[in-house]
């Protein structure tokens, strides 16, 4: 790597003692790239063995990589942390401006650690780190209020980037996000909850400084190339145009759209909730992160009349996309796009995640259903198919945690599934609430294998959707889901967005390296690839992730997929083969990954 | 013909920050601290965004507060800067209405538009452009 980039400077942020530092980690940037690769690195030197997630002990890391702020769509920050809601590796993804800001500020990554006794936010403007008095900004109801104090009192305006936790965070529900900016999220696995554990309310980050480059020439060369390969694909067009929320029709058409805690794969309201119909009646504006041309930020406007004023309006931005829709929409049976986009602004105004809060909400009706829980747990909320006003009321409870059941339900799906009944219609992977896809096993398989437990570490949906009429064997989807979530591993260190997979392929990643005075070649951007991965799972084994107890939920059996019934022992098979090749190339690659 | 960089709908910015990237990268660097154009909520990017951009005025503010000289008029409006002359005294800076001289955190010197519209290509939604900047009568 070029010696003038800052890339390789990491901040040291200890909230206990209040003291901040910046240490020089080149062998580590030089060896793992940036995002995804440092950020577990640092995690593994940082993070005690078997750490309370809400702990003091845990560690938060935030890491950029050498292509933020030098190319387009490389827009993203990693955070890597110990999760609350799975006990194990938390990994969560944000765009927004975070990702210029920390690398403008003249950092790589930044480590934050210990716990503050009061609550505090932290400024980082270039090389001024300042500690402040939170105490009077905790409790505020909603993240919209934190976001707009700060952005009165802080400085670095147009450069900078707002993370913030609401309530859910305060209260630690174990899967409340930290909202980036405005509408950008560390979504999944409870960073929120953390940031609460630490009463870190807040981090404002700016910077806007250059990045030297080491061949000017190139670079500008190279960077045209990636530009206009953006603007000229189809591979961005679907993002650009209706945003993700594209995906609903396609899905339900193909009968893999989650509905009604996955009771179907199919929703007769599904038009309702499609990108077409958000687009028709709501869409109010498009907005982009920093460094991205495709804006694929859809933000919906819904204006609601005062019930007791005559002509008084007000006009809510609601920022939506396809997981969001499925999980407060579809698996509610929710049957308008204004319902939906009303109870998309409560979790955002709480500062949950979307995805997990859904689920747990569709676990929940099901369970009133069946008389697992009543009125006495739920405190007098009905929840029931496509009422939005029952879920705003239990939105509010599960933030709030008055009563034992809500504070199960806090503490995640599968946890209030192992008190109240329902494991078998509780749709958790690991702890962790399912994505949106029923497409068939590649999906499944991706949840629970993937070391983030996610839909986007490998795409397994779009494995499945790929093979739709022909026969998916154990091997080529086990192969697939390895060699996917690999390439993911570099794309994120370096760290791009995952929607500009399609622009940069191996060989457009070694291209743009070049001028960054970094050698590297396609193979060896593999090899990478696969050693980050691995390290990931050996986080993972050391906090006691278990193969051989990995557990699908039996509603993924029942519901037909485009490829038909999933069978269990299919799956399992492949759980096998999975575990088997992993630890065959754990043991081979055990000495290099020591440390 | 003179040509200036112009703001044309500032409803359609995105705020993606490609053009002030672009303002940089005239340079061969990335990051922004070279930049001249900059983009900003005009409060929470729900509400939308003000594009920052010198406006070649014909009778620039900041010539008449800059206490050495260096700044000089542009032909087509705005000014050009001799940095051999400029003192780092930033009273340009505070002359601008519209706070489009931006500044240089690195060398400590203001950066100032010179209407080359490099960013323009950059910008995917048409928001500025490059124009003919038609003679006052």
């Amino acid at each position: 790597m070029y010696n003038r980039d800052p890339l390789s400077r990491v901040l040291y942020i200890d909230l206990t003692s209040k003291k901040h530092w910046v240490e020089d980690r080149k062998d580590l940037f030089e060896e793992y790239i940036g995002g995804t690769g440092v950020a577990i690195k640092l995690l593994r030197e940082e993070i005690p063995r078997g750490a309370d997630p809400l702990g003091p002990e845990n560690v938060i890391v935030m890491a950029t990589g050498p292509f933020n702020g030098v190319y387009p769509m490389a827009s993203k920050t990693v955070a890597m942390f110990k999760s609350p809601l799975t006990n194990n590796l938390g990994e969560s993804h944000a765009g927004g401006r975070s990702s210029v800001a920390v690398r403008l500020a003249g950092y790589g990554a930044i480590v934050i650690k210990g716990a503050s006794e009061i609550p505090i936010w932290i400024s980082v403007h270039g090389d001024k780190v300042s500690f402040h008095d939170a105490r009077a900004l905790w409790g505020v109801r909603s993240t919209h209020t934190v976001g707009r104090v700060l952005r009165e009192i802080e400085t670095g305006h147009g450069f900078r980037t707002i993370m913030r936790i609401g309530r859910a965070g305060e209260r630690m529900v174990r899967y409340a996000c930290v909202v980036v900016d405005t509408f950008r999220h560390f979504g999944r696995l409870g960073l929120g909850a953390v940031f609460g554990s630490k009463k870190l309310k807040a981090l404002v980050i700016s910077g806007k400084r250059g990045i030297p480059i080491a061949d000017k020439a190139s670079y500008r060369k190279v960077y045209d190339k990636i530009y206009d390969a953006i603007m000229g694909t189809p591979a961005t067009k679907k993002y650009h145009e209706l945003g993700t929320a594209e995906n609903v029709l396609p899905l339900n058409e193909l009968g893999a759209l989650p509905t009604k805690n996955l009771q179907k794969a199919q929703f007769e309201y599904a038009l309702e909730l499609s990108g077409e119909k958000l687009a028709e009646v709501y869409l109010g504006r498009r907005v982009s992160c920093a460094h991205c041309p495709v804006a694929c930020i859809h933000l919906g406007a819904l204006r609601e009349p005062y019930k007791a004023e005559a002509y008084f309006y007000k006009t809510t931005f609601v920022s939506y996309d396809y997981e969001p829709i499925y999980a407060m929409g579809t698996m509610l049976g929710i049957k308008s796009g204004a319902h939906l986009l009303k109870l998309l602004d409560a979790v955002e105004v709480y500062g949950l995640d979307a995805m997990s809060t859904g689920v747990a909400l569709a676990w929940m009706t099901e369970a009133f259903e069946r008389g697992m829980i009543t009125e006495k747990e739920t405190m007098g909320v009905r929840p029931s198919w496509g009422e939005y006003v029952s879920y705003l009321k239990a939105i509010e409870l599960i933030v709030e945690q008055p009563n034992e059941f809500y504070s199960a339900l806090a503490k995640g799906t599968e946890y209030a599934a192992s008190v109240y009944g329902g494991r078998d219609f509780a749709l958790t992977f690991c702890g962790n609430e399912m994505p949106g896809y029923h497409t068939g096993p590649g999906a499944h398989l991706g949840y629970a294998l993937g070391a983030r437990h996610s839909h986007l570490d490998s795409a397994g949906y779009s494995y499945d959707q790929k093979m739709v009429g022909k026969e998916i064997s154990v091997e080529g989807v086990v192969d697939y889901l390895i060699q996917e979530e690999r390439w993911r591993q570099v794309l994120t260190s370096l760290v791009l967005c995952l929607f500009a997979r399609g622009v940069y392929t191996p060989q457009v990643v070694v291209e743009a390296f070049k001028p960054l005075k970094w050698e590297v070649g396609e193979n060896d951007l593999k090899e990478i690839g696969k050693k980050i991965h691995l390290l990931k799972i050996k986080y993972k084994l050391d906090e006691g992730f278990d193969y051989s107890k990995l557990r699908f939920p039996k509603r993924i059996f029942e519901t037909p997929t485009p490829h038909g019934n999933i069978s269990p022992e299919f799956m399992s098979t492949a759980v096998e083969l999975y575990r088997a090749r992993i630890s065959e190339e754990l043991k081979q690659l055990e000495p290099t990954l020591s440390g | 013909m003179a040509k200036r960089l112009s703001v044309v709908d500032v409803d359609l910015c995105v705020g993606c920050m490609m053009c002030v990237f672009a303002c940089s990268r005239r340079f061969g660097d990335g990051g922004v601290s070279k930049s001249a154009i900059k983009v900003a909520s005009i409060g929470g990017i729900e509400r939308g965004f003000k594009v920052i951009v010198c406006r070649a005025c014909l009778d620039p503010p900041c010539i008449h507060v800059c206490p050495t000289g260096a700044l000089k008029r542009r032909e087509g409006g705005g000014v050009v800067i001799d940095l051999a002359r400029c003192i780092e005294c930033g009273n340009c800076v505070a002359a601008c209405p519209y706070r489009a001289i931006m500044w240089d955190e690195e060398t400590n010197r203001p950066v100032i538009c010179t209407h080359c519209g490099y960013c323009t290509r950059y910008c995917p939604y048409g928001v500025i452009k490059l124009e003919e900047v038609v003679p006052s009568v």
